[in-house]
Parts: C-alpha cells; structure tokens; sequence
C-alpha cells in the first residue's frame, strides 16, 4: 500500500447515496488518489454500505481507522458517529468532540483538515443533503488552493447543500451528475 | 490565505510552540495528542475568546493560571452515560460473570470527563449485584470535569437522551430509580456516588498507581499519535491484574500494536481484551 500524494473529498447527505454509489462503480480498476467520502449517516447502520459496496464492487472500500496511512486506490468512508480528520503525517484521525452543523462526521471538518494538508492536490465534491455542512469546508478547500465541484441543485435530490455550497465559494465548478460521474470514470486519464 | 469570515487558522509551526511554552510553563505535555484536532481546538479558543496567536502566548505566559483554563478548553470532554449500549450488553456478559468471581473488584474508567462512563458502569454493577464490593476510581487531566463528575449532576437535557441509551441495554430497572431530578437536573444516586472516587491523572506522564480487573478508556486514544497511544497501552497492561479486561472504545483497537499478543479479544466490535500473559 502507498500513500497518495493526492486525495478526492466526497461530502453528501440525505439524497446522495445513490449518486455516490454509481460514481464509485464507475472508476477504473486503479486510480493514483485516495477517495475519501463522508456521508452523513445513522450510527444504528455503522459499516454496512462499505461492506455491501466493498462486495459488490470488489474494491478496497473500507471504513477510515484512526491512525491510518492514507493510501491510493482506495475508497475510505467516515466512520458514524466521528469527525475524520487528516493529519499532518498523511493519516487519518478520528474525533469525537461536539457535532458541527448537527452531524458527526461533519463534511466541514473533512474538508477543512484535508485543505490544509493536501492544497492544491486535494479535489472536493458537494452533492446533495438537506443541511448546510460542507459548504464552510468547500470554501476553505478553494483558500488553499483546491479544486472544489458542486453537483448541480437542479439534478440533486435535495439541494439545500449543493446550493450553500455555491453560496459559500468564489469559484465552484457546478457540474451535472453525468459529469461526475465521467470525472471518476476517467480518473487517472485526465492527468 | 483564508478571509476573515473563516479566518483564525494557525500554522501547524505556531501549535508546536504553543505545546512548547505549555511544556515549560506546567506539566501538561501535548506533544503527542492528534495535532489536526488539536490545531482545531486551539483555533476555536481564539475564535471564542476573541484572541490572536500573539494574545494566547501572552496570556499563557504571564496570565496566572490562564495555562489551566486553556487546556481544559482544548481536551474533549464530550461524553455520555451508556455511550454504545451494545457495548454495556456486552460488558454484562462477557465481563461481569467473570468479574463476579473476585471478592474485590477495582475498576479504572480512565480519561473519565465528567464521571457519565463511571455512573453508568456502577450502575451495571448494581444491577449485576457486585455493586457493593466494587470500587471505581475516575481519572482526568481536567478539573473542571473533574468536579462535575464528583458532583454527579447532569442536566435533565442530557438524562433524558441517556435514558435512551440506558434503555437500550436491556435494563433489570428504569432508569429513574439511579438518580433523583430537582428543578432541571438530577442527581445521580449516592449509593454510586459513594462507590466511585474521582481524582487527577495525566496518562501522559503519570504511572500506573493500583492494580484493576477492569480499565476502562473509551474514545481517549483516538487523541492520541501510535507512540502516546503504545505508552498508554502499556500503562494499562501494567494496571491490569492477569486475566483482567480493558476496553477501548469502538473505533479504537489494539490491531496497530504489538502489545495485542498479551491479550485475547474478547469483543471484537467493541474492542473488549483480556489480558492473558
């Protein structure tokens, strides 16, 4: 296992789990980046959707440990019930203090930790949820000079986050589902 | 950089000398604490008390016993009284039968905030009937946790979602019969609170100071880099009796580190071990 030198942020909530499955689905067989999803969830249901995507999908998609290299081509999700962090060392952290914007894990926390370590090498999506977390994150990926994409409002389910997000942020791409879905597609291509 | 709106990010540099002058001015040492959660924490104390990087170096250097409310402020406190309670089903049956069979039972609740982990496994006990030849010693580094935990007063706020975990655990009673509710609080019962003695311990720097059957420090390593994390883990072997048990909490396993041959695991999803040699 290596540590990536570039990682892929994904923050959703309610109205994304559809979407996100589908874009992991898509992307080929070896990708240079770490994936890292945060989707705000129900701790009565832990680690079930790493576990059934892992199967059905035949990849390394696991929960995020604390501690952990961050490494690439893998797919790791937030654990219910913790903030994830990145650390300086390139691994993970986890955080039990207080929810941010009523959710833990809290996109904004993600994405924030991530921004400053990774910079320019950190890419981060914001698709559909009923809330306003990860809008605060995204703009403080675009400070530090990451590339930020918000899924359109108009194709979301709910679109209250996409729609913060863009709010948020100075220069957000807004891109259509199937162009989300192309960029994970394509991932490894485009560089 | 970032705007204002957001601002008040410090440099990972300007934690290192805030752990620094915080070294040399008491005897709390950050230096091996998640410095990403840290850094966190020590941004929201300037964002709440209004302060820039150069006002909290100050204060900490010249401001009597600034130093201590600072560090209180940056230590997690959040906590719960049966905080998974699938976990507590699980200390009912694969701890409890065992540790039924010592005619003392010393327990450490290690990092033990403000006392909820200590109440509610003295609860347990009593439920268990062992209650009474049972001891719990609560540690923590910060005092005001501390003296809340002693105090062992909650809101009714907070009774009221803990209730539900309680609920949870397949109870023998309600949990209304472990506490007595005033205006809008409640105080849990003293016949707990006379079984559990709160008092101060660094498990940075501090050495093991009794022999226990169960340690119990849940979601308090998680702070902590792999080499503070390997000292605490061998503070706590050197604390258990043979055959005792800790407990970890859900996200936190021995897998990482070498010591796991010492111990059998006894719940793997709620990271309960024994130790064995």
């Amino acid at each position: 296992m290596v540590s990536a030198s570039e990682i892929i942020l994904i923050g959703g909530s309610a109205g994304s789990y559809v979407l996100i499955a589908e874009l992991l689905e898509s992307l080929p067989e070896y990708f240079d980046a770490a994936i890292c999803v945060v989707l705000h969830r129900n701790k009565q249901f832990d680690t079930q959707i790493e576990r059934s995507l892992s199967r059905r999908l035949l990849r390394n998609i696991s929960p995020a440990i604390d501690k952990m290299d961050i490494c690439k081509n893998y797919v790791y999700f937030a654990p219910a019930g913790y903030h994830l962090m990145v650390e300086p060392d390139y691994t993970f952290s986890l955080d039990g203090s207080e929810h941010i914007n009523y959710s833990r894990p809290s996109i904004d926390v993600l994405f924030e930790t991530a921004a400053q370590i990774y910079r320019e090498y950190c890419t981060a999506f914001l698709l559909s949820g009923a809330n306003q977390d990860g809008a605060r994150g995204l703009s403080i990926v675009e400070d530090f000079g990451g590339k930020i994409i918000i899924q359109n409002p108009d194709q979301a389910s709910i679109n209250t986050m996409p729609q913060a997000g863009i709010n948020e942020t100075q220069n957000p791409q807004v891109w259509d589902n199937a162009q989300i879905v192309s960029f994970f597609k394509n991932l490894n291509k485009q560089s | 950089m970032a705007g204002i709106s957001k601002g008040f990010f410090i440099e990972f540099e300007d934690l290192e000398e805030i752990i620094y002058i915080l070294k040399n001015i008491s005897e709390v040492d950050l230096s091996g604490y998640s410095k990403s959660s840290l850094k966190r924490r020590v941004e929201r104390f300037l964002q709440v008390e209004k302060m820039d990087l150069v006002d909290l170096k100050n204060a900490i250097i010249n401001v009597k016993d600034f130093h201590n409310y600072f560090i209180q402020e940056l230590v997690v406190n959040v906590t719960e009284m049966f905080r998974d309670p699938e976990f507590f089903i699980s200390l009912k049956e694969n701890v409890i039968p065992y540790l039924k069979t010592y005619p003392q039972i010393r327990i450490w609740s290690a990092g033990s905030s403000s006392g909820e982990e200590a109440y509610s496994t003295a609860i347990l006990l009593n439920e268990s009937g062992i209650l009474e030849r049972s001891f719990i010693y609560g540690t923590d580094i910060s005092p005001k946790a501390l003296e809340t935990a002693r105090k062992g007063v909650y809101s009714l706020n907070k009774i009221k979602s803990y209730t539900e975990n309680y609920l949870k655990t397949s109870p023998r009673s309600e949990f209304a019969n472990h506490y007595t509710a005033m205006y809008d609080a409640a105080i849990i019962n003293k016949e707990y609170r006379s079984k559990v003695l709160f008092s101060s311990h660094n498990l940075v720097t501090d050495h093991a100071f009794n022999e226990f059957q169960l340690i119990m420090c849940r979601n308090v390593m998680i702070y902590f880099d792999k080499e503070l994390q390997k000292r605490v883990l061998n503070l706590f072997y050197d604390s258990l009796s043979l055959f005792g048990f800790l407990c970890l909490g859900s996200k936190e396993s021995l897998y990482a580190h070498d010591i796991k041959n010492n111990f059998k695991v006894i719940d793997k999803r709620y990271n309960i071990y024994q130790k064995i040699k």
